[in-house]
């Protein structure tokens, strides 16, 4: 039953592009990267216990170290992404060993103070990422010679790594790997007594979410060709937490609704809404009060419900 | 007026303007007025520019790179504008440049990033207000020439924007004779200026190249700390902008500020335009409200000349770049490269009907970019910044 | 010479202001364990009632004031409390959730009603004069600043050891079965002290008014101090809150007029070394 809702829904996306006008292909697309970057935080998030508030920074170096290798040092795109992804996923490793060595609020502190660092770091060493101009000018990749310049070509691009990207994210999850994370999400101390080592196991997810991350940030940087530090934000961060938690932080398909409520409310309802922050804090007081844990598990509790 | 109503024939639809504006987050001031500035221009020709109908799409950036860019995209693909005036920050700016350009929309920017009218110019984008720089130019030969100032302090945003200004004010003032002997550069986002204001060395004046609010803060904390009795303060086109200034007291009387508007200028245009704008809104229009109406009467004279036809790309951002528009901030026209030539203002704050407004004291007749330095050997050195031109006469 | 003192007496006038802000927040998370993002807004919330108050009444002073604002945001966090965040006892990412969201209503709310201009809080007219001494010149109200805060410091160091509610939420930050256990109505307790960390936020936020003046955004610059007051100096310790706001207020002041490169880093690092070595702060009882 799952699988042909899945099957159905893969269809109508991979059908977008013919049924609508471009704003709304580059919408779609822009959803889809948010959805990635949702889902690698939720790994920490929903699956580890681990509340990030610097989820940013994968996404942002990634980005960055793309941008500068194709726009100033003329690498290919396929090189650039290969060092922006080994780049990112080492620095999360770096990360998660400071990181790990606290709890709760205080891993929630360290993630946002690394964010910060990283977002100081950009902003003042203008020699190296130009500062507040932000770097523009970039290209899309050509895979196979195919240019991605158009949207629907984009779309479709995003949409094969996204599917990759849960379908990878999704064997994380429902592995034995996945299990022994979400023991020691509840109950840290019986995995250590039965001989698991948490600490592995957190960083382990940690290093995979960051990996994500910068997949998610790779995206972006194409899909905008510009990349300025705002992207490392403790702003860009919270977003992104606030749509795994209001999705539904512990299930797959949560994050993915919740990045795609906080990115339309943002560039979408505004222009309809001109308080639309406001609305968004609303939402999420409405989310957390009638359906605690997040839409996807409470829409799925009502179905459930009707279904009998 | 048969003549533009052949021309509409096959173009029935209105003239749909894109306003890209940053109305929520920090920059909120300056694009909420950006809003209301172009809806009173609108209002008052009735919605109709040329002999044709005229609406106006206001897109909420929110002061975001990424979003300026969505929002741009909105306003192209999904809302179908034929011209956009915005946006206000010069990151903005930069994010959407490439694409403006790549889908040939006539853009007439308010945001001041030096580059994007020099090294890195777009055939599709104007700049009716100045740059970073230009301002800063004329009022630092005044520091030097008229008030004799030998010794400056420079304080400003730490972005782009507070670099660039910073930097044009530097090379004037330094070439004039003066030496600026210490450059601060405080976060955009600066709680308390405390610490900046004890790090004030003592000279002759301190410039101000904030952005914002942040001028008055900064202002308010210099007067708390005794040294306003010590040295004179003058300031960039934002540092006390009339936004700013409506929310001062008696510490602002008396500092001069450079900008290409003031409320109080003295020409017809403007003189209907700051009384009308105050008596909607209950304050006078500043650099934000200024530009949005500069560029809509630029946009206006444009249209004009093209009788309406926006279809045509191309010819209307000739009308644009070709046009010497009567505005009001006086007479505005173009150099190739999309700045904006025009008039600018020295200001002095003082006290009018009970409320402070920026008097012009003195004009300096049709700015350019380039000041007075030769364009060729100015765009061969890199862009102003943090360190360019380097400051030798700072002192420790 | 003239540089240390005037750049010591700035870190303390920032220390008192931290910690009018931080120890609020200390609080609701020492005993509700509920890290309040909505806290740079209630406090945002103080500086505009501030500010706006003092615009428009001719004949009232910032202490008046500041008391009615704390009332006033004491009030609007109670009602939250109630309402919203007793629903989320074990749902620690539903009170993430739900402050934030509170946080960005508060602040669009601020936008609406008092629009985009920074809007200044004036200093108290007898405390204008800038008080000199030794040859320095240092704003008088600074030092007043430095002044509210130790007495809030002694305020809550009293309404902590020397009162019964103050027994009961120490009780309830030990151990807060225990507490209902014993009889202690821990739920009305949560929302008197969600109260009263919002009442001093919003006080506060008066009282720091004539410094930072009224401004969008002033939410999102304040809460990341406040976090890193309370990471510093230990959660559920009043102590730690108070020696934490004025050494965050010395690194901060020495450290960008010295390091002006590391002004956006500066107060990260030492966060970041404070938690990796020592996560449960200077002086905190609990971890983090």
């Amino acid at each position: 039953m799952k699988w042909l809702a899945a099957i159905l829904l893969a269809a109508l996306l991979v059908l977008l592009p013919f049924c609508s006008g471009d704003f709304y292909i580059n919408l779609a697309s822009q959803i889809l990267i948010a959805a990635i970057f949702a889902l690698s935080l939720n790994l920490l998030v929903g699956y580890g216990g681990m509340t990030s508030l610097g989820h940013a920074s994968y996404l942002g170096v990634a980005a960055y170290i793309s941008a500068l290798l194709t726009s100033r040092y003329g690498w290919g795109h396929g090189p650039a992404a290969v060092i922006s992804l080994a780049g990112t996923t080492a620095m999360a490793a770096c990360f998660g060993v400071i990181a790990l060595r606290a709890t709760g609020l205080g891993f929630l502190m360290i993630t946002l103070a690394l964010s910060q660092v990283l977002w100081g770091l950009a902003y003042r060493m203008s020699d190296v990422t130009n500062g507040d101009n932000g770097i523009a000018g970039l290209t899309r990749p050509m895979p196979f010679g195919i240019s991605l310049n158009g949207p629907a070509a984009f779309y479709w691009f995003t949409l094969i790594v996204a599917i990759t990207a849960f379908v990878m994210m999704a064997i994380f999850v429902s592995s034995s790997f996945g299990s022994t994370l979400k023991g020691v999400r509840d109950q840290p101390r019986r995995m250590a007594a039965l001989g698991f080592n948490p600490w592995m196991i957190r960083w382990i997810t940690f290093v995979y979410a960051g990996f994500w991350g910068g997949v998610s940030g790779l995206l972006y940087v194409y899909y905008n060709k510009y990349i300025h530090p705002a992207s490392l934000s403790t702003t860009s961060s919270a977003e992104a937490l606030l749509g795994v938690i209001a999705g539904g932080s512990g299930t797959l398909g949560g994050p993915m609704v919740g990045g795609a409520l906080v990115l339309l409310l943002k560039n979408y309802a505004s222009a309809y809404i001109e308080r639309w922050n406001m609305l968004l804090g609303l939402i999420f007081l409405f989310i957390v009060l009638v359906m605690p844990t997040g839409i996807v598990p409470g829409l799925s509790k009502l179905l459930r419900r009707g279904w009998r | 007026m048969a003549a533009p109503n052949l021309v509409f024939a096959e173009n029935s639809g209105p003239i749909r303007i894109g306003m890209l504006a940053a109305k929520t987050g920090p920059l909120a001031s300056g694009g909420i007025d950006m809003d209301l500035a172009l809806t009173m221009f609108l209002k008052e020709r009735d919605y109709t520019i040329a002999g044709r109908k005229v609406e106006a799409i206001v897109a909420d950036t929110t002061g975001a790179p990424a979003t300026a860019r969505s929002k741009a995209q909105e306003l192209v693909e999904k809302n179908d504008v034929h011209c956009i005036i915005g946006p206000l920050a010069a990151f903005e700016a930069l994010a959407v440049a490439d694409y403006l350009s790549e889908k040939q929309i006539p853009t007439l920017g308010v945001a001041a990033a030096e580059d994007m009218t020099q090294r890195h110019p777009s055939p599709w984008f104007v700049r009716a207000t100045s740059t970073s720089a230009q301002c800063a130019y004329p009022l630092a030969e005044y520091c030097a020439r008229e008030l004799k100032y030998r010794r400056m302090v420079t304080i400003a945003d730490d972005f782009a924007y507070g670099h660039e200004m910073c930097a044009g004010f530097q090379r004037v003032f330094e070439d004039n004779g003066g030496k600026i002997i210490q450059k601060i550069f405080s976060p955009l986002a600066t709680p308390d200026y405390g610490s900046y204001v004890a790090q004030v060395k003592n000279a002759d004046a301190i410039f101000l190249g904030t952005a914002g609010a942040n001028g008055s803060r900064f202002l308010r904390q210099f007067v708390e700390y005794g040294l306003k009795d010590k040295m004179a303060v003058v300031g960039g086109m934002t540092a006390l902008d009339e936004s700013v200034l409506r929310n001062m007291g008696d510490e602002a009387l008396g500092i001069l500020t450079t900008s290409w508007y003031s409320a109080e200028l003295d020409n017809p245009l403007n003189k209907v335009f700051a009384a009308e704008f105050r008596k909607q809104f209950n304050y006078d229009p500043g650099y934000y409200a200024g530009g949005s109406y500069v560029s809509a009467e630029v946009l206006e004279g444009a249209l004009k000349a093209t009788r309406g036809n926006v279809e045509d790309k191309k010819a209307l951002m000739a009308a644009i770049r070709g046009g010497n528009v009567e505005t009001v901030r006086g007479i505005v026209k173009f150099d190739d490269l999309g700045s904006a030539i025009g008039d600018l203002y020295i200001r002095k704050v003082t006290r009018k009907d009970g409320r402070l407004v920026n008097s012009v004291i003195r004009t300096y007749p049709d700015v350019s970019q380039f000041w007075t330095y030769d364009r060729v050997e100015f765009l061969k050195n890199p862009v102003y910044s943090r360190d360019y031109p380097p400051a030798k006469n700072l002192e420790q | 010479m003239q540089f240390w003192i005037i750049q010591g007496l700035n870190s303390l006038s920032l220390g008192g202001l931290l910690f009018l802000l931080a120890s609020g927040f200390s609080l609701i998370f020492g005993l509700m364990r509920l890290a309040n993002l909505t806290h740079g807004a209630f406090f945002m919330l103080g500086t505009y009632f501030g500010a706006v108050a003092l615009r428009n009444f001719d004949g009232l002073n910032l202490w008046v004031t500041a008391l009615g604002a704390g009332i006033a945001v004491a009030a609007i966090g109670g009602l939250f409390e109630r309402l919203v965040l007793t629903r989320l006892k074990s749902n620690p990412l539903g009170q993430v959730l739900v402050t934030l969201g509170m946080a960005f209503i508060i602040s669009d709310a601020c936008l609406v009603l008092w629009g985009g201009d920074s809007i200044p809080v004036p200093t108290p007219q007898n405390l204008r004069a800038p008080t000199r001494f030794l040859g320095f010149v240092f704003p008088t109200y600074r030092l007043v600043l430095v002044g509210c805060a130790v007495a809030t410091a002694v305020a809550l160091y009293f309404l902590l050891e020397r009162t019964r509610l103050g027994a009961m939420i120490r009780a309830g930050v030990d151990d807060s079965q225990m507490a209902r256990a014993v009889g202690i109505p821990v739920s009305n307790l949560f929302t008197t002290v969600f109260c009263l960390g919002a009442g001093i936020a919003g006080a506060g936020g008066v009282l720091g008014g004539p410094v930072l003046s009224a401004y969008p955004g002033l939410d999102a610059d304040m809460l990341p101090l406040a976090l890193i007051v309370v990471i510093l100096g230990g959660i559920g310790s009043l102590l730690g809150a108070f020696v934490g706001s004025f050494i965050i207020g010395f690194i901060y002041t020495f450290g960008t007029a010295l390091f002006p490169e590391l002004a956006y880093i500066i107060l990260f690092l030492p966060m970041i070394f404070v938690i990796a070595f020592r996560p449960q702060g200077l002086f905190g009882r609990v971890g983090a």
